[in-house]
């Protein structure tokens, strides 16, 4: 216990002297928190959208109006010919064309039935997808105001159709940031983890004292926990500091018990911090480390549900994800604090993780026997 | 007892043979010198003793433990300086010497009349970290880490290269203090003018031992005359010497050539002879210096 004591002791002292070591505990969640939330936004806004009307009529008119009022669109420009539009669509100044077709609204009157056009550009899909998703709300909508208009009757007394009026449970205003910020936070917290923590550990191999430590009364696990838990105390202070951010710049939400999420974290750095361990027993230098922690932390950050949900993604994949820590995480911190789940909604999730950590440091301590 | 023994020891990397049958053994309050040049075996041999490395074959003991067995004993009880500057870069002198005193679970102060002469003289610097100090400061540092668990065999590997040519005077005086105080040392060297300095010395090349002995036996042993041939034109000299059919030996020492001749002193009116012809010449007898018997027990073994 002394011994490890005093690993720790020089950690600390070798931690807190290294000047990139306080920007990346006090600055990188402060800009992670603020740069990330505020840019990786799914609403998308300010689409460029070329209206080629070709009717000039009243309604094509409302049509028009209604749909640059909605506030998602921008009218680059409205050309007479559907070619000039296409110009813009290629040279990428627009990224919608609406066509409205000569006779729209006498179409509509008589026949009781016209139709529009919609181009999009589907370079961006999900850009795509939601302008293509908004524009057909507003015809819609559109559309149920015209008939209702046409038979000169209000809405109640129309012809009788389904009206679908939802709220939106755990996050009512559909706030990005609310489901956003907590995975952010995962992200953080695992860098600390599996990044610093396995240099940590190389460092000792590349500059050479491991040599000298070797020949020292020092025992292994001696070694590995005094390397390793100066990070665990890290990240968890991170992750702290981290909600505490959250709370105070957007508010986020706490409905669960916060407890809960550090428990949850206790377990999950231990899996992180064996992770670098494990890279570190083959590995030589920092650099080598770093990549190989780089390479499978990307595919477990991009695979974790924290930017697309996990039930989109192919079969495969998604058995792929039972294997990975970091979406259990991210789904266990937004469960307690937007859905306020307790220890018995999570409790899966706790031994699945308790589980990744034995087997984990199981294999990264028995690695470590047999190269160093 | 004798505090290091090595068996006839064996280490292959690969198809390297790093050691082959390496025997001896270091007695109580020795300094024992390891002499050879860059990648003869000796760090191998250093790490195999300090228990970092495993032997192909062949036993070692340190202070009566078996490197394999008792392994963790000895990691208690031994100083090992490796031959790479293993201290914490960022640490200072201070923080470096307390962190490797109490891993030994004792304190600086505990031990401190054994590091103390070296100790006063890094002392000023206390505060500085250990990547900015001079080779030789590092060296001194090293060594009082090496040595403030009071370990009773010390192991030095190469500790004066790179270091200037005063401290490592310095360093060595420190090592005949310290074996005063009855640790014995094994210490490692490239350099043949620390050799003499060494109680007794075992010369390794290519993973084999040529020959153990004090310095002075070692001369003694080389028994053949030698000269020292001096001239105008060096290279002509050395050209003319090494064609000269009764050369033996001819290697360049300093500003003279050291020769010797297959047919001992019987030769020498014969190569004055031979050498007239070159200006400015002198010629003397000299006697044989380690580096000389170095080098004649290297040509033996190639041959």
């Amino acid at each position: 216990m002394r011994t490890i004591f005093f690993i720790l002791q020089k950690e600390f002292l070798q931690v807190f002297r290294n000047r990139a070591m306080l920007p990346i505990i006090f600055v990188m969640p402060v800009i992670q928190l603020l740069i990330l939330a505020f840019a990786a936004n799914y609403e998308i806004k300010n689409i460029r959208i070329d209206i080629v009307d070709q009717d000039r009529s009243s309604w094509s008119q409302r049509l028009t109006h209604k749909i640059l009022a909605s506030g998602y669109f921008e009218l680059n420009d409205a050309p007479l010919s559907v070619k000039a539009a296409y110009e813009h669509l290629a040279q990428d100044d627009a990224d919608l064309i609406l066509v409205i077709p000569p006779n729209f609204e006498r179409n509509l009157v008589r026949q009781d039935k016209a139709s529009l056009q919609l181009l999009v550009n589907a370079i961006n899909g999900s850009k795509a997808g939601l302008a293509n998703g908004y524009a057909t709300n507003i015809i819609r909508s559109f559309n149920k105001d015209v008939r209702a208009e046409w038979l000169a009757m209000d809405e109640r007394n129309g012809p009788p159709r389904i009206d679908v009026t939802y709220s939106n449970w755990f996050n009512q205003e559909m706030n990005y940031k609310y489901f956003m910020v907590p995975g952010i936070l995962v992200v953080l917290v695992t860098m600390i983890g599996a990044f610093l923590s396995g240099m940590n550990i190389v460092k000792e191999k590349e500059v050479g004292t491991i040599e000298q430590l070797n020949v020292t009364p020092i025992r292994k696990h001696h070694f590995i926990i005094g390397k390793l838990l100066p990070f665990w105390i890290i990240a968890l202070f991170e992750l702290a500091f981290g909600l505490l951010l959250g709370k105070l710049i957007f508010h986020l939400p706490m409905e669960g018990n916060v407890l809960l999420i550090f428990l949850f974290a206790a377990v999950y750095l231990v899996v992180m911090l064996g992770m670098g361990l494990l890279i570190s027993t083959f590995t030589d230098t920092q650099q080598q480390a770093m990549f190989i922690t780089w390479f499978f932390i990307i595919i477990f950050v991009l695979m974790s549900g924290l930017f697309t949900p996990v039930e989109s993604m192919p079969d495969w994949a998604q058995k792929i994800t039972w294997f990975n820590p970091i979406t259990y995480f991210v789904k266990v911190i937004r469960m307690v604090m937007l859905k306020g789940s307790g220890w018995e909604h999570i409790r899966h999730y706790f031994f699945i993780m308790c589980a990744f950590a034995v087997v984990i440091n199981a294999i990264a301590v028995w690695n470590y026997r047999k190269t160093v | 007892m004798q505090p290091i023994i090595i068996n006839n020891i064996d280490k292959k990397f690969g198809d390297v043979k790093a050691l082959n049958n390496v025997s001896f053994s270091v007695e109580e309050g020795e300094l024992f010198g390891l002499i050879g040049p860059d990648g003869a075996g000796k760090s191998t041999l250093f790490r195999i003793l300090t228990t970092l490395l495993l032997a192909d074959k062949g036993s070692a003991s340190v202070m009566g433990m078996d490197v394999v067995k008792d392994y963790k004993k000895i990691r208690r009880s031994v100083g090992y300086m490796p031959g790479r500057f293993s201290l914490y870069q960022d640490l200072s002198i201070e923080e470096n010497l307390r962190f490797f005193a109490t891993i030994f679970n004792t304190t600086v102060e505990q031990n401190y009349d054994l590091i103390k002469d070296i100790y006063v003289q890094i002392e000023p610097f206390k505060k500085r970290p250990a990547g900015k100090l001079s080779g030789g400061m590092k060296q001194k540092l090293a060594l009082c880490c090496a040595l403030v668990h009071k370990p009773s065999v010390l192991f030095l590997d190469e500790p004066t290269t790179g270091v200037d040519p005063v401290s490592r005077k310095e360093f060595w005086e420190m090592l005949q203090r310290l074996r005063e105080k009855g640790i014995a040392i094994l210490v490692s060297t490239p350099y043949m003018d620390e050799a003499v300095l060494c109680d007794r010395v075992a010369l390794i090349q290519k993973g084999e031992l040529m020959d153990i002995n004090t310095p002075e036996g070692i001369v003694r042993r080389f028994a053949q005359p030698m000269w020292a041939v001096g001239a105008g034109d060096r290279y002509r000299l050395m050209q003319d010497l090494r064609s000269y059919e009764d050369t033996a030996s001819c290697y360049a020492f300093g500003e003279y050539l050291h020769v010797t001749l297959k047919s001992g002193g019987a030769g020498e009116d014969a190569l004055c002879q031979y050498l007239s012809p070159h200006q400015d010449l002198t010629m003397f007898r000299t006697s044989a210096g380690i580096e000389d018997c170095f080098m004649y027990l290297m040509q033996e073994q190639n041959q």
